[in-house]
């Protein structure tokens, strides 16, 4: 919106030949063209893009890069163990307590062995992306669908409506979220709904995760139909006979694509994390399926004698979080009217 | 003024209400609907070795086979005026406020939190302190000197600090600060009574780990804040004016900014104790937040329903006193009620 405004009052001190071109920009740009110019420029944001991608590739590809690379996922190599100290077997064969300061890394093993019973990490990294990327991502649509239609409702309704949604969204961003999710993760049996094991505790750790974080989305969609109800083109819509449905479905929800797009892609990160908290307090998926937090949650008895078995899944978790945060970031910035490019 | 707090007691009170009716549901109402029959769900509260006559006194105890209702009145009177626990032939006396009676260490639940409320305490009171006046610290200094080399490496490292894990950070600081190069002294917990110094020093470490991720989020926020501020006519004004560029920076840049980030304190409190539970958890302290980690371990489910209680009534208890210190910042909610 902001940028063809900008185009016409730059135009104005500059020569002739410059404002025909300044008009020839206005001509037709919408917000998410003006937007996608503006990501494009911004390196930071494109960088954290493409290491989003890979890791989903990642993800998607799992199967195939453990078989290139790796071996499966839960193949034990305790041969490379050394037994007296549990960490991976050293060189020097004089000395009993000899361990790999590196932690096995070598082209047969590409990120080193687990201590004790020496699983290759790269796999169990690739997996864990895996489970990690899956639960992230179904749990921020779910946060992303309670968040729409309890913002957009509160935002549109008003009144006692709004004021009953908006509480409960206080309450909920104020909660120990943590502690209610542990309780939640506790109560559930083993078998349930139908499902099993790892089935079930997918489920319910998406569950768990969408249901607390959704305020998230609900409080900028609440903001932004307050504003949105009471533009022009609304008012057109509801003197023309529109109902309400048309009215919040098809004029105010198109227009809160653009910003739910990025707090989603925001949430995703967020939503990683508190997926890795839960597997590190052990209220996450059971082992021996692996989860980068399940992997930190090992390497607490072993950081002296292997501290790679701590660096490489927190490695794994700070990367995946960070390039979703640029692109994020980066997303948030694009599409804000109020920057200038 | 006086209207201002009896709204918000009277806010809180219901808040209180429905923390409790959430903890109620999540332990007598979720594991129903997951399917577990009254019997299952009294196992549950049973503890390790349960008999027959062991479930039935418990569905007794808990009315767990009355209507939900009835069951949640009886949940809330318990915890006011206590309850009596039978196993086998002993009769153990809950006394009031009775979070609970853990079957698994023989022990009520609600002093077991007490003795470990020091610690979490410890812990999130010196996080708290470290990261509101670091994160601002940096915040304004980056917001100042923007685009200076001080802000990109500040900004830089407070991006990577919202991404990275406590329990990575914390594990990389005990194999590397403690362990290899014997910077810091191992964390652990000396009562504050005791030895204050020895107290400060265990706690160091978990201070900043917990500290550094909430830091990177205010130092982004407070920057953010002061540039609008900065960027104002009244800041113009104030230079205008000829008032000294440190007045004009704290006065009339910095205050408007606090507001948001006092209410934004508000509201981490409840992200403080989740963090305080992976802390603890990393630096193995025994406060609370561990209490309830080992009794997911032990599947002991009375102290797990104990800690959520406590923690969600402390946060409601908190977050009161956040709004009523909150006209002491904010001039014009003192104007408006």
């Amino acid at each position: 919106m902001t940028a063809p405004l900008d185009a016409t009052e730059s135009a104005q001190h500059a020569e002739p030949e410059a404002i025909t071109q300044g008009v020839r920009d206005i001509a037709s740009r919408s917000l998410t063209q003006i937007a996608w110019q503006r990501l494009r420029r911004d390196k930071v944001a494109l960088g954290g893009g493409v290491v989003v991608v890979l890791l989903i590739l990642v993800a998607i590809f799992a199967p195939l890069l453990t078989h290139w690379f790796g071996y499966p996922p839960n193949e034990f190599h305790q041969d490379l163990i050394n037994p007296s100290t549990q960490g991976v077997l050293g060189d020097d064969p004089n000395d009993p307590f000899s361990t790999d300061k590196m932690g096995g890394i070598s082209w047969e093993h590409l990120l080193g062995l687990e201590p004790v019973n020496g699983r290759d990490l790269f796999s169990r990294i690739v997996y864990g992306a895996q489970i990690s990327l899956l639960i992230a991502f179904l749990s921020t649509i779910l946060c992303v669908i309670i968040g729409t239609v309890l913002g957009i409702t509160a935002g549109y309704f008003g009144g006692v409506v709004d004021t009953v949604i908006s509480r409960t969204m206080d309450i909920f961003l104020a909660f120990p979220l943590l502690l209610f999710a542990i309780a939640l993760a506790g109560v559930i049996p083993d078998g349930a709904f139908g499902l099993t094991d790892n089935g079930l505790r997918v489920s319910v750790l998406i569950f768990i995760i969408g249901f607390f974080s959704w305020p998230y989305i609900g409080r900028i969609v609440r903001g932004q139909t307050l504003t949105l109800k009471e533009r022009e083109f609304v008012e057109a819509a509801r003197s023309l006979g529109a109902g309400t449905g048309h009215i919040l479905f098809r004029e105010i929800l198109p227009n809160l694509v653009a910003p739910i797009l990025v707090y989603a892609t925001l949430l995703i990160p967020t939503n990683i994390l508190f997926e890795a908290a839960l597997s590190f307090l052990g209220v996450g998926i059971n082992p021996p399926t692996p989860t980068w937090g399940g992997m930190l949650s090992n390497s607490l008895d072993y950081y002296t004698q292997a501290p790679h078995f701590v660096i490489i899944p927190g490695l794994a978790i700070f990367v995946t979080v960070l390039a979703f945060n640029l692109f994020g970031d980066g997303l948030r910035d694009a599409f804000d009217p109020r920057s200038s490019d | 003024m006086l209207k201002y707090i009896l709204r918000r007691l009277g806010a809180s009170a219901l808040l209180l209400l429905v923390v409790t009716l959430m903890t109620f549901v999540i332990f007598y109402v979720v594991p129903r609907i997951a399917g577990r029959t009254t019997e299952q769900l009294a196992t549950m509260y049973v503890g390790r070795a349960p008999t027959e006559a062991a479930i039935q006194a418990t569905i007794e105890r808990l009315n767990l086979d009355q209507p939900l209702a009835l069951q949640f009145w009886e949940f809330v009177k318990g915890i006011f005026v206590g309850a009596e626990y039978t196993f086998g032939n002993d009769v153990v006396q809950c006394s009031a406020p009775c979070f609970g009676y853990s079957f698994q260490t023989y022990q009520e639940v609600f002093p077991a939190i007490l003795d470990r409320v020091p610690v979490t305490f410890s812990l999130g009171l010196g996080a708290a302190l470290i990261w509101l006046v670091g994160g601002v610290l940096v915040g304004v200094v980056s917001a100042v000197r923007k685009g200076s080399f001080f802000d990109r490496i500040a900004m830089g490292l407070a991006l990577a600090g919202v991404s990275l894990p406590i329990f990575f950070t914390g594990q990389l600081a005990l194999a590397f600060l403690v362990h290899s190069w014997e910077i810091f002294p191992n964390a652990e917990y000396t009562p504050f009574t005791d030895n204050p110094a020895a107290w400060a020093s265990g706690l160091l470490l978990p201070w900043l780990t917990l500290a550094f991720l909430h830091a990177a989020q205010y130092a982004r926020q407070t920057r953010a804040g002061m540039l609008e501020t900065m960027g104002e006519d009244y800041i113009r004004t104030a230079r205008a004016k000829g008032l000294k560029e440190s007045r004009v920076i704290l006065k009339h840049g910095l205050r408007p900014t606090l507001t948001p980030i006092l209410t934004i304190f508000g509201l981490d409190i409840g992200l403080v104790l989740g963090g305080a539970v992976l802390t603890e958890q990393v630096y193995s302290l025994n406060g609370i937040g561990r209490y309830a980690v080992t009794a997911i371990v032990q599947s002991d489910l009375p102290v797990i329903l104990g800690v959520t209680l406590f923690g969600a009534l402390f946060i409601v208890v908190c977050n009161l006193i956040v709004d009523l210190l909150y006209p002491l910042v904010d001039p014009r909610v003192r104007a408006a009620r």
